[in-house]
Protein backbone atom coordinates (compact mmCIF):
# COMPACT_ATOMS: atom_id res chain seq x y z
CA UNK A 1 0.00 0.00 0.00
CA UNK A 2 1.30 3.44 -0.63
CA UNK A 3 1.33 6.56 1.73
CA UNK A 4 2.00 9.67 2.02
CA UNK A 5 4.08 11.27 4.69
CA UNK A 6 5.05 15.20 5.27
CA UNK A 7 8.73 15.20 5.81
CA UNK A 8 10.95 18.36 6.47
CA UNK A 9 13.99 16.19 4.14
CA UNK A 10 13.92 13.49 1.82
CA UNK A 11 14.89 10.45 2.97
CA UNK A 12 13.09 8.19 5.22
CA UNK A 13 15.17 9.72 8.68
CA UNK A 14 13.89 12.89 7.90
CA UNK A 15 11.70 14.50 10.79
CA UNK A 16 7.85 14.61 10.07
CA UNK A 17 6.95 18.01 8.95
CA UNK A 18 4.11 18.82 10.95
CA UNK A 19 2.61 21.10 8.55
CA UNK A 20 0.35 19.39 5.47
CA UNK A 21 0.31 21.83 2.63
CA UNK A 22 3.30 23.37 3.41
CA UNK A 23 5.34 20.66 3.95
CA UNK A 24 8.61 21.01 2.51
CA UNK A 25 8.60 17.64 1.61
CA UNK A 26 5.45 14.97 0.91
CA UNK A 27 6.96 11.57 0.88
CA UNK A 28 5.26 8.88 -1.05
CA UNK A 29 6.45 5.09 0.38
CA UNK A 30 5.08 1.75 -0.38
CA UNK A 31 4.99 0.41 2.93
CA UNK A 32 5.65 -3.42 1.66
CA UNK A 33 9.23 -2.42 -0.40
CA UNK A 34 9.93 0.31 1.53
CA UNK A 35 10.57 2.18 -2.35
CA UNK A 36 9.67 5.64 -1.50
CA UNK A 37 9.89 8.68 -3.39
CA UNK A 38 10.37 12.21 -2.24
CA UNK A 39 7.96 14.99 -3.66
CA UNK A 40 9.15 18.66 -3.67
CA UNK A 41 6.80 20.89 -2.38
CA UNK A 42 9.05 24.11 -2.12
CA UNK A 43 6.07 25.59 -4.73
CA UNK A 44 3.21 24.99 -2.43
CA UNK A 45 5.33 27.10 0.19
CA UNK A 46 5.22 29.72 -1.42
CA UNK A 47 1.80 29.53 -2.33
CA UNK A 48 -0.65 32.59 -1.52
CA UNK A 49 -3.34 30.38 -1.09
CA UNK A 50 -4.58 27.19 -1.30
CA UNK A 51 -1.53 25.24 -0.48
CA UNK A 52 -3.85 22.59 1.20
CA UNK A 53 -5.86 21.79 -1.44
CA UNK A 54 -2.40 21.54 -4.00
CA UNK A 55 -0.95 18.92 -1.92
CA UNK A 56 -4.03 16.88 -1.73
CA UNK A 57 -4.71 16.73 -4.76
CA UNK A 58 -1.21 15.35 -5.57
CA UNK A 59 -0.93 12.75 -3.01
CA UNK A 60 -4.40 11.70 -4.85
CA UNK A 61 -2.72 12.01 -7.75
CA UNK A 62 0.40 9.71 -6.57
CA UNK A 63 -1.72 7.02 -6.03
CA UNK A 64 -1.45 7.41 -2.04
CA UNK A 65 -4.76 5.40 0.18
CA UNK A 66 -3.36 7.53 3.44
CA UNK A 67 -1.59 10.63 4.66
CA UNK A 68 0.25 10.59 7.60
CA UNK A 69 0.85 14.13 8.81
CA UNK A 70 0.66 16.50 11.97
CA UNK A 71 -1.94 18.78 10.85
CA UNK A 72 -4.63 19.26 8.25
CA UNK A 73 -6.84 22.21 7.75
CA UNK A 74 -10.56 22.31 6.16
CA UNK A 75 -10.08 22.75 2.55
CA UNK A 76 -7.20 20.30 2.90
CA UNK A 77 -9.35 17.60 4.62
CA UNK A 78 -11.95 18.41 2.17
CA UNK A 79 -10.31 17.92 -0.67
CA UNK A 80 -8.30 14.51 0.36
CA UNK A 81 -11.84 13.44 2.18
CA UNK A 82 -13.12 13.90 -1.34
CA UNK A 83 -10.26 11.87 -3.24
CA UNK A 84 -10.66 8.88 -0.98
CA UNK A 85 -7.17 9.01 0.67
CA UNK A 86 -7.39 8.52 5.23
CA UNK A 87 -5.48 11.04 7.39
CA UNK A 88 -3.84 9.90 10.43
CA UNK A 89 -2.92 13.58 11.74
CA UNK A 90 -0.88 14.54 14.94
CA UNK A 91 2.42 12.54 13.36
CA UNK A 92 5.70 13.13 15.16
CA UNK A 93 9.06 11.85 15.27
CA UNK A 94 10.68 10.57 11.60
CA UNK A 95 9.28 9.16 8.11
CA UNK A 96 10.69 5.68 8.70
CA UNK A 97 8.59 5.48 12.30
CA UNK A 98 5.49 6.81 11.12
CA UNK A 99 5.93 4.12 8.42
CA UNK A 100 5.99 1.46 11.16
CA UNK A 101 3.55 2.82 13.00
CA UNK A 102 1.27 2.59 10.07
CA UNK A 103 2.59 -1.29 9.20
CA UNK A 104 1.75 -2.21 12.94
CA UNK A 105 -2.02 -1.02 12.76
CA UNK A 106 -1.34 1.75 15.84
CA UNK A 107 -3.30 4.55 13.91
CA UNK A 108 -6.56 6.34 14.17
CA UNK A 109 -8.31 7.92 11.36
CA UNK A 110 -9.49 11.47 11.33
CA UNK A 111 -12.86 12.36 10.71
CA UNK A 112 -11.58 16.10 10.67
CA UNK A 113 -9.54 18.83 10.28
CA UNK A 114 -7.18 19.61 12.62
CA UNK A 115 -6.91 23.21 12.65
CA UNK A 116 -8.08 26.04 11.31
CA UNK A 117 -7.49 27.30 7.76
CA UNK A 118 -4.56 29.92 7.62
CA UNK A 119 -5.37 33.56 5.69
CA UNK B 1 -13.23 64.62 -11.17
CA UNK B 2 -12.39 61.92 -9.04
CA UNK B 3 -9.90 62.76 -5.49
CA UNK B 4 -8.89 60.02 -4.01
CA UNK B 5 -8.14 60.46 -0.45
CA UNK B 6 -5.18 57.63 0.57
CA UNK B 7 -2.30 57.52 3.09
CA UNK B 8 -0.27 54.53 3.36
CA UNK B 9 -0.32 53.67 7.32
CA UNK B 10 -3.45 53.43 8.97
CA UNK B 11 -4.86 56.08 11.20
CA UNK B 12 -3.07 59.03 9.60
CA UNK B 13 -6.57 61.06 8.84
CA UNK B 14 -7.77 59.97 5.69
CA UNK B 15 -11.17 60.61 7.40
CA UNK B 16 -10.66 63.79 8.58
CA UNK B 17 -9.19 65.08 5.47
CA UNK B 18 -11.70 63.60 3.20
CA UNK B 19 -15.16 64.26 4.82
CA UNK B 20 -13.97 67.80 6.02
CA UNK B 21 -13.09 68.61 2.97
CA UNK B 22 -16.29 67.24 1.39
CA UNK B 23 -17.91 69.88 3.84
CA UNK B 24 -15.71 72.67 3.28
CA UNK B 25 -16.46 72.60 -0.62
CA UNK B 26 -19.44 74.89 -1.78
CA UNK B 27 -20.20 72.72 -4.46
CA UNK B 28 -22.45 69.08 -5.14
CA UNK B 29 -20.17 66.63 -4.62
CA UNK B 30 -20.25 62.90 -4.24
CA UNK B 31 -18.48 61.24 -1.53
CA UNK B 32 -17.46 57.55 -1.34
CA UNK B 33 -16.03 55.42 1.44
CA UNK B 34 -14.20 53.00 -0.10
CA UNK B 35 -12.75 51.15 3.04
CA UNK B 36 -15.19 48.73 3.15
CA UNK B 37 -13.47 46.63 5.70
CA UNK B 38 -14.69 48.67 8.00
CA UNK B 39 -16.30 52.48 6.56
CA UNK B 40 -16.71 55.84 8.82
CA UNK B 41 -17.15 58.48 6.94
CA UNK B 42 -20.84 57.97 7.83
CA UNK B 43 -20.20 58.55 11.57
CA UNK B 44 -19.20 62.00 10.60
CA UNK B 45 -21.30 62.67 7.66
CA UNK B 46 -24.54 61.12 8.76
CA UNK B 47 -26.34 61.21 5.86
CA UNK B 48 -29.89 59.44 5.85
CA UNK B 49 -29.49 55.98 3.85
CA UNK B 50 -31.86 56.15 1.27
CA UNK B 51 -31.08 52.57 -0.55
CA UNK B 52 -29.15 49.10 0.13
CA UNK B 53 -27.96 46.63 -2.15
CA UNK B 54 -26.65 43.33 -1.81
CA UNK B 55 -23.87 42.75 -4.19
CA UNK B 56 -22.44 39.18 -5.55
CA UNK B 57 -18.94 38.50 -7.73
CA UNK B 58 -19.18 35.55 -10.13
CA UNK B 59 -18.06 32.07 -8.62
CA UNK B 60 -17.85 28.66 -10.71
CA UNK B 61 -20.27 26.15 -10.48
CA UNK B 62 -19.87 22.65 -11.54
CA UNK B 63 -21.96 20.81 -13.78
CA UNK B 64 -20.78 16.94 -13.02
CA UNK B 65 -23.07 15.29 -15.78
CA UNK B 66 -20.88 17.63 -18.91
CA UNK B 67 -18.02 17.58 -16.84
CA UNK B 68 -15.16 14.77 -18.14
CA UNK B 69 -11.95 15.42 -15.04
CA UNK B 70 -9.68 17.15 -18.53
CA UNK B 71 -9.03 19.50 -14.87
CA UNK B 72 -8.10 22.27 -17.47
CA UNK B 73 -10.34 24.44 -15.01
CA UNK B 74 -7.70 22.95 -12.41
CA UNK B 75 -5.10 23.92 -14.39
CA UNK B 76 -5.75 27.86 -15.19
CA UNK B 77 -6.73 28.64 -11.52
CA UNK B 78 -4.38 30.34 -9.89
CA UNK B 79 -6.02 29.98 -6.73
CA UNK B 80 -6.69 26.54 -6.31
CA UNK B 81 -10.30 27.87 -6.28
CA UNK B 82 -11.58 24.91 -8.61
CA UNK B 83 -9.63 20.84 -7.98
CA UNK B 84 -10.27 17.74 -9.72
CA UNK B 85 -9.63 15.09 -7.74
CA UNK B 86 -10.26 11.43 -9.04
CA UNK B 87 -14.18 12.00 -10.28
CA UNK B 88 -14.94 14.55 -8.12
CA UNK B 89 -14.28 18.72 -9.03
CA UNK B 90 -13.93 20.66 -5.95
CA UNK B 91 -15.21 24.55 -5.85
CA UNK B 92 -13.57 26.76 -2.91
CA UNK B 93 -15.53 29.76 -3.93
CA UNK B 94 -13.89 32.04 -0.92
CA UNK B 95 -10.64 31.64 -3.07
CA UNK B 96 -11.71 32.65 -6.59
CA UNK B 97 -10.79 35.95 -7.99
CA UNK B 98 -13.99 35.65 -10.32
CA UNK B 99 -11.64 36.00 -13.27
CA UNK B 100 -13.86 33.77 -15.02
CA UNK B 101 -10.85 31.16 -16.57
CA UNK B 102 -12.48 28.31 -15.75
CA UNK B 103 -15.43 29.00 -17.72
CA UNK B 104 -13.34 29.74 -20.63
CA UNK B 105 -11.04 27.47 -20.77
CA UNK B 106 -14.22 24.31 -20.26
CA UNK B 107 -14.52 22.12 -23.00
CA UNK B 108 -17.56 20.64 -22.02
CA UNK B 109 -19.25 24.08 -21.18
CA UNK B 110 -20.08 22.48 -17.66
CA UNK B 111 -19.06 25.50 -15.48
CA UNK B 112 -21.61 28.03 -15.09
CA UNK B 113 -21.59 31.14 -12.67
CA UNK B 114 -23.16 31.50 -9.53
CA UNK B 115 -22.45 34.24 -6.88
CA UNK B 116 -20.46 34.49 -3.71
CA UNK B 117 -22.38 37.21 -1.49
CA UNK B 118 -19.51 40.38 -0.89
CA UNK B 119 -21.38 42.57 1.12
CA UNK B 120 -23.63 45.46 0.66
CA UNK B 121 -23.49 48.91 -0.61
CA UNK B 122 -25.65 51.97 0.78
CA UNK B 123 -26.54 55.02 -1.23
CA UNK B 124 -27.91 58.14 0.81
CA UNK B 125 -27.73 62.14 1.34
CA UNK B 126 -26.66 64.65 3.39
CA UNK B 127 -26.92 68.49 2.65
CA UNK B 128 -25.33 68.86 -0.67
CA UNK B 129 -23.01 65.23 -1.10
CA UNK B 130 -24.18 62.20 -2.87
CA UNK B 131 -23.13 59.48 -0.18
CA UNK B 132 -22.35 55.45 -0.66
CA UNK B 133 -20.16 53.50 1.14
CA UNK B 134 -19.47 49.61 0.86
CA UNK B 135 -19.50 47.38 3.96
CA UNK B 136 -18.15 44.00 3.40
CA UNK B 137 -19.70 40.68 4.30
CA UNK B 138 -18.07 39.58 7.87
CA UNK B 139 -16.02 36.57 6.49
CA UNK B 140 -15.15 37.79 3.25
CA UNK B 141 -11.40 38.38 2.57
CA UNK B 142 -11.71 40.19 -0.88
CA UNK B 143 -12.69 44.04 -0.78
CA UNK B 144 -11.52 45.00 -4.38
CA UNK B 145 -14.33 43.56 -6.24
CA UNK B 146 -16.90 45.48 -3.57
CA UNK B 147 -14.75 48.90 -3.76
CA UNK B 148 -15.22 48.52 -7.61
CA UNK B 149 -18.85 48.04 -6.99
CA UNK B 150 -18.78 51.25 -4.84
CA UNK B 151 -16.93 53.29 -7.85
CA UNK B 152 -19.79 52.37 -10.33
CA UNK B 153 -21.83 54.51 -7.80
CA UNK B 154 -21.13 57.48 -9.70
CA UNK B 155 -20.30 59.24 -12.79
CA UNK B 156 -16.57 59.76 -13.29
CA UNK B 157 -17.05 63.16 -14.71
CA UNK B 158 -19.03 64.34 -11.62
CA UNK B 159 -17.31 65.51 -7.95
CA UNK B 160 -16.33 62.62 -6.22
CA UNK B 161 -14.18 62.80 -3.13
CA UNK B 162 -13.10 58.74 -2.39
CA UNK B 163 -11.94 57.59 1.62
CA UNK B 164 -9.90 55.15 0.51
CA UNK B 165 -8.70 52.10 2.70
CA UNK B 166 -5.02 52.48 4.12
CA UNK B 167 -2.00 50.37 2.97
CA UNK B 168 -0.83 50.16 -0.86
CA UNK B 169 -2.21 46.72 -1.68
CA UNK B 170 -4.93 45.83 -4.13
CA UNK B 171 -7.62 47.29 -2.03
CA UNK B 172 -5.99 50.90 -2.17
CA UNK B 173 -5.25 50.15 -6.07
CA UNK B 174 -8.99 49.42 -6.49
CA UNK B 175 -9.99 52.89 -4.82
CA UNK B 176 -7.27 54.82 -6.95
CA UNK B 177 -6.91 53.29 -10.19
CA UNK B 178 -8.40 55.75 -12.73
CA UNK B 179 -8.98 58.72 -10.70
CA UNK B 180 -7.99 62.50 -11.38
CA UNK B 181 -5.55 63.06 -7.87
CA UNK B 182 -4.31 61.14 -5.03
CA UNK B 183 -4.01 63.36 -1.68
CA UNK B 184 -2.08 61.26 0.46
CA UNK B 185 -2.56 62.20 4.06
CA UNK B 186 0.65 61.58 6.39
CA UNK B 187 1.71 61.95 9.75
CA UNK B 188 5.98 63.42 10.80
CA UNK B 189 7.15 59.85 12.11
CA UNK B 190 9.01 57.25 11.27
CA UNK B 191 6.03 55.15 10.73
CA UNK B 192 4.21 57.52 8.24
CA UNK B 193 6.86 58.34 6.02
CA UNK B 194 7.57 54.40 5.69
CA UNK B 195 4.57 54.06 4.52
CA UNK B 196 4.40 56.59 2.83
CA UNK B 197 7.10 55.89 0.59
CA UNK B 198 5.47 52.72 -0.67
CA UNK B 199 2.01 54.94 -0.94
CA UNK B 200 3.91 57.59 -3.28
CA UNK B 201 5.74 54.27 -5.04
CA UNK B 202 2.12 53.17 -5.67
CA UNK B 203 0.66 56.45 -7.05
CA UNK B 204 3.70 57.07 -9.50
CA UNK B 205 3.50 53.69 -11.14
CA UNK B 206 -0.44 54.64 -11.62
CA UNK B 207 0.77 57.90 -13.47
CA UNK B 208 -1.38 59.75 -10.70
CA UNK B 209 -0.69 63.31 -9.37
CA UNK B 210 -0.38 63.57 -6.40
CA UNK B 211 -0.26 66.01 -2.92
CA UNK B 212 0.04 65.60 0.41
CA UNK B 213 -1.55 66.69 3.81
CA UNK B 214 0.80 66.58 7.13
CA UNK B 215 -1.27 65.75 9.94
CA UNK B 216 -0.19 66.34 13.76
CA UNK B 217 2.20 68.37 11.95
CA UNK B 218 3.99 69.83 14.85
CA UNK B 219 5.20 66.10 16.09
CA UNK B 220 7.73 63.98 15.04
CA UNK B 221 10.76 65.07 13.28
CA UNK B 222 11.04 66.71 9.58
CA UNK B 223 11.86 64.07 7.76
CA UNK B 224 8.77 64.13 6.21
CA UNK B 225 9.16 67.65 4.86
CA UNK B 226 12.47 66.67 3.23
CA UNK B 227 10.59 63.57 1.35
CA UNK B 228 8.32 65.54 0.57
CA UNK B 229 11.10 68.10 -0.96
CA UNK B 230 12.94 65.88 -2.79
CA UNK B 231 10.03 63.72 -4.58
CA UNK B 232 8.48 67.59 -5.61
CA UNK B 233 5.05 66.75 -3.35
CA UNK B 234 3.42 69.53 -2.81
CA UNK B 235 2.35 70.21 0.79
CA UNK B 236 -1.14 71.38 0.44
CA UNK B 237 -2.28 71.66 4.06
CA UNK B 238 -0.97 70.91 7.77
CA UNK B 239 -3.33 70.00 10.57
CA UNK B 240 -1.70 70.38 13.89
CA UNK B 241 -2.15 68.10 16.90
CA UNK B 242 -4.63 70.03 18.49
CA UNK B 243 -6.58 68.66 21.68
CA UNK B 244 -9.40 69.98 20.45
CA UNK B 245 -9.71 68.61 16.78
CA UNK B 246 -9.12 65.14 18.68
CA UNK B 247 -12.18 66.23 20.97
CA UNK B 248 -14.07 66.91 17.96
CA UNK B 249 -13.26 63.81 16.25
CA UNK B 250 -14.04 61.26 19.55
CA UNK B 251 -17.39 63.09 19.60
CA UNK B 252 -18.05 62.53 15.58
CA UNK B 253 -18.21 65.69 15.03
CA UNK B 254 -16.18 67.57 12.15
CA UNK B 255 -13.39 70.69 12.18
CA UNK B 256 -15.42 72.37 9.54
CA UNK B 257 -18.79 72.15 11.64
CA UNK B 258 -16.85 72.96 14.80
CA UNK B 259 -13.74 74.69 14.17
CA UNK B 260 -15.34 77.66 11.49
CA UNK B 261 -11.71 78.30 11.01
CA UNK B 262 -11.25 75.36 8.74
CA UNK B 263 -13.74 75.77 6.54
CA UNK B 264 -11.53 78.62 4.06
CA UNK B 265 -8.05 75.74 4.99
CA UNK B 266 -9.74 72.59 3.54
CA UNK B 267 -11.73 74.95 0.68
CA UNK B 268 -7.95 75.96 -0.27
CA UNK B 269 -7.16 72.61 -0.32
CA UNK B 270 -9.98 71.47 -2.85
CA UNK B 271 -8.84 75.04 -4.95
CA UNK B 272 -5.12 73.59 -4.86
CA UNK B 273 -5.92 69.84 -6.27
CA UNK B 274 -8.54 71.39 -8.94
CA UNK B 275 -5.62 74.04 -10.05
CA UNK B 276 -2.86 71.00 -10.03
CA UNK B 277 -5.53 68.64 -12.66
CA UNK B 278 -6.11 71.05 -14.87
CA UNK B 279 -2.88 72.47 -15.12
Amino acid sequence: MKIAITAKGATLDSEVDPRFGRARYIIIVDTDSLAFEAVDNTENINAFKGAGIQAASMVSEKGAEVLLTGYCGPKAFQTINAAGVKVVSDISGTVAQAVEKMKSGDVTYTDNPNTDGHW
Amino acid sequence: MIISVASGKGGTGKTTVSTNMALAIDRDVNFLDCDVEEPNAHLFLNPEIEKSELVDTPVPKVNMELCNQCRKCMDICRFNAITVVGEKVLVFPELCHSCGGCMLVCPEGAITETGRNLGIIEYGKTGHITFAHGKMRIGEAMSPPLIKEVRKAVNPEDLTIIDAPPGTSCPVIAAIHGVDFVLMVTEPTPFGLHDLKLAVEAVKLLGIPSGLVINRSDLGTRDVYEYAQEQKIPILLEIPFDRKIAETYSHGKTMVEEMPEWTDKFQKLFHDIEQIVES
